[in-house]
């Protein structure tokens, strides 16, 4: 109840601060770092619950860009719709490398994901209709009613679909599904045997990421107003999301989302003032010092004084 | 585009010199990954690093295949000591194959390749050599001189460490580590010691991979992603570990990813790697050549 509660007070402070005359750089940059809460929120469903380590997270983001893009293209849908659709077609996208890897060892499944983004890609630059290489110039429609531009309702959107997907990995956490996730990333074997349905609930966690991360690339489009191949597919989304969750700690949802903050606010900073491979090279210096000293993340090293455990 | 006889074989001469080159750039992950069952995700990176240690050293007037033979020695020490670090922090506390593995392995691709995109920038580096920029004519069809120079290299580097594994005690002794590692440790050997010399070996390896790969064409930071596909498709192809199985599966892709040049063009190519690696873990997950 308490969550729920503090979920629409967020909810309702985010729509507050995009009516509020507040700076529209302010928005621009949250949208990044709102993008990544969702990022590293749906890759901990699957990474830090079953232990299944995902580094194509750019694969399902950028086919939920590419499918916003083509419905926007071709049937002029609207924002909801697009995300419904990167959505669908993430999922389903999850749902097919997980068929096709889950059944073997982590370190496959792992490697397949960096073929799902390398093969995506290479079909989005083949394709002419929604730009091929050079990439698509889009045209934004009329913001609607109570929004003063379209960035500002981007922000919004994706607040919510933060508060959305952490809901989700609460969800997914509290329940049997979660108690079953962890059997598997302790020992499959021993939840095999002892009767977890161990591809089900990896295949349902698999799809789950697909989707929630197709979502949070549907309005990327929109919010560039272009797409291109090359900065959507980008491994840059893989650090991010598999960094912000194993640095904010992956044994509970609040991990992912101080994972997220520190690093997608760090990143902007250090991207405007010093330079954006320097940023790359300070989340990577980040995680390693992370995996290394720190196991459980910044979760870990305050567990002591923290209210809940594991 | 006119299909041909002609073209079809030019591709597939091209696409054997070209597959042994993809064995050789593999064979070190054959023997970290495929042996030692380190998920060495940063092995490409590795080798790219090398590529630009052979630049400077080829720099200092030295052939570029001989800059990568100097390399190595020092290239085992460094393999050593990151088997040696990921030993004593992740496989001696048993979470080795789990997230955290995968993640420090990729983490130090991400930190090698900026920093060498810190040092060199994005732009893309050559090397010198008496056989770069000429071919051989051979009839109507014409082979890069440096294609047949990493073709030969490939070739030896592949027959040496065939010959290591099956006839040298210690080339045996790493087999039988990844056969058996309690069996070993019950008989009084130390298998972490056979480990990290042959996850030294297989970094070494990797300096000798990155000098052909800067004699075969241009090198930048950003190259290591692409064949991150390569190396590993190769080695899931061959069977893990099976050095003769890499061999083939080299010849297989470089056949493949060569037509697909001819066929489709360009822009089609890096999905070639991809696309067979993911055909081989939804078929045949064991490889062709494994048990």
């Amino acid at each position: 109840m308490k969550f729920w509660i503090s979920a629409a007070a967020l909810a309702l402070f985010a729509l507050g601060l995009a009516l509020s005359p507040v700076n529209e750089y302010f928005f621009y940059v949250s949208y990044r770092v709102l993008t990544f809460v969702v990022l590293a929120t749906a890759w901990n469903i699957l990474g830090g619950y079953a232990g299944y380590v995902n580094f194509g997270t750019p694969a399902f983001f950028g086919v939920g860009a590419y499918t916003a893009v083509v419905l926007f293209q071709w049937l002029k849908a609207p924002l909801a719709a697009q995300i419904a659709g990167g959505a669908l077609i993430g999922g389903l996208l999850g749902f097919g490398v997980g068929m096709l890897t889950l059944r073997l060892r982590g370190i496959f499944f792992a490697i397949a994901t960096v073929a799902v983004i390398f093969i995506t890609e290479t079909l989005m630059i083949n394709w002419r209709y929604v730009g091929g290489a050079t990439g698509l110039q889009l045209l934004r429609p009329e913001v609607m009613a109570p929004f003063e531009n379209y960035i500002r309702m981007l922000f919004v959107v994706m607040a919510w679909m933060g508060i959305a997907a952490v809901a989700v990995a609460r969800y997914v956490q509290d329940s049997w599904i979660g108690r079953g996730l962890r059997a598997v990333r302790d020992s499959e074997e021993a939840a095999e045997a002892s009767g977890v349905p161990t591809l089900k609930l990896k295949l349902f966690a698999c799809t789950v990421m697909g989707a929630l991360m197709g979502a949070a690339g549907a309005p990327m489009p929109m919010y560039l107003s272009f797409i291109e191949p090359a900065s959507t597919f980008n491994l840059d989304y893989t650090i991010g999301a598999l960094g912000s969750a194993i640095i904010g700690g992956m044994s509970h949802w609040l991990g992912p989302i101080i994972g997220a903050l520190l690093l997608g606010t760090l990143q902007q900073i250090i991207t405007v003032t010093i330079s954006g491979e320097v940023n790359v090279l300070v989340v990577g210096v980040l995680l390693v010092l992370f995996v290394v000293v720190a196991p459980g993340g910044i979760l870990g090293l305050f567990r002591k004084w923290l209210p809940f455990s594991r | 585009m006119i299909f041909s006889f002609d073209l079809l074989f030019e591709a597939v001469l091209f696409g054997v010199l070209l597959g042994c080159f993809y064995a050789a750039v593999s064979i070190g992950l054959s023997v970290s990954f495929g042996l030692l069952d380190v998920p060495h995700v940063a092995h490409p990176a590795i080798m790219v690093f090398g590529s630009y240690c052979a630049y400077i050293v080829a720099g200092w007037g030295l052939d570029p295949i001989l800059a990568g033979l100097v390399l190595m020695p020092a290239f085992f020490v460094l393999g050593v000591l990151i088997y040696r670090f990921y030993y004593e922090t992740f496989e001696r506390r048993g979470s080795e194959a789990g997230v955290r593995g995968l993640a420090f392995f990729f983490g130090l691709a991400f930190i090698i390749e900026v920093g060498l995109i810190l040092v060199f920038g994005v732009d893309q580096r050559t090397v010198q050599a008496p056989y770069i920029g000429s071919s051989l004519a051979l009839g109507d069809y014409r082979l890069p001189y440096r294609m047949l120079v990493a073709f030969g290299v490939a070739l030896v580097l592949t027959a040496a460490l065939t010959l290591y594994f099956s006839k040298t005690f210690t080339g045996r002794a790493i087999k039988a580590v990844a056969q058996d590692e309690p069996a070993l440790r019950l008989m009084g050997a130390n298998p972490v010691r056979i480990k990290q010399w042959a996850f030294g070996i297989a970094t070494g390896v990797s300096a000798l991979a990155g000098a052909m790969l800067i004699i075969i064409g241009p090198v930048e930071p950003a190259m290591d992603r692409v064949y991150i596909g390569r190396t590993f498709c190769v080695v899931v192809l061959a069977g893990l570990g099976s050095m003769t199985g890499t061999l083939a599966a080299g010849l297989i892709l470089g056949i493949a990813e060569s037509i697909v040049l001819m066929l489709f063009g360009a822009s089609w190519a890096p999905a070639v790697a991809f696309g067979l690696l993911l055909l081989v873990l939804g078929i045949r997950p064991q490889g062709i050549f494994g048990r």
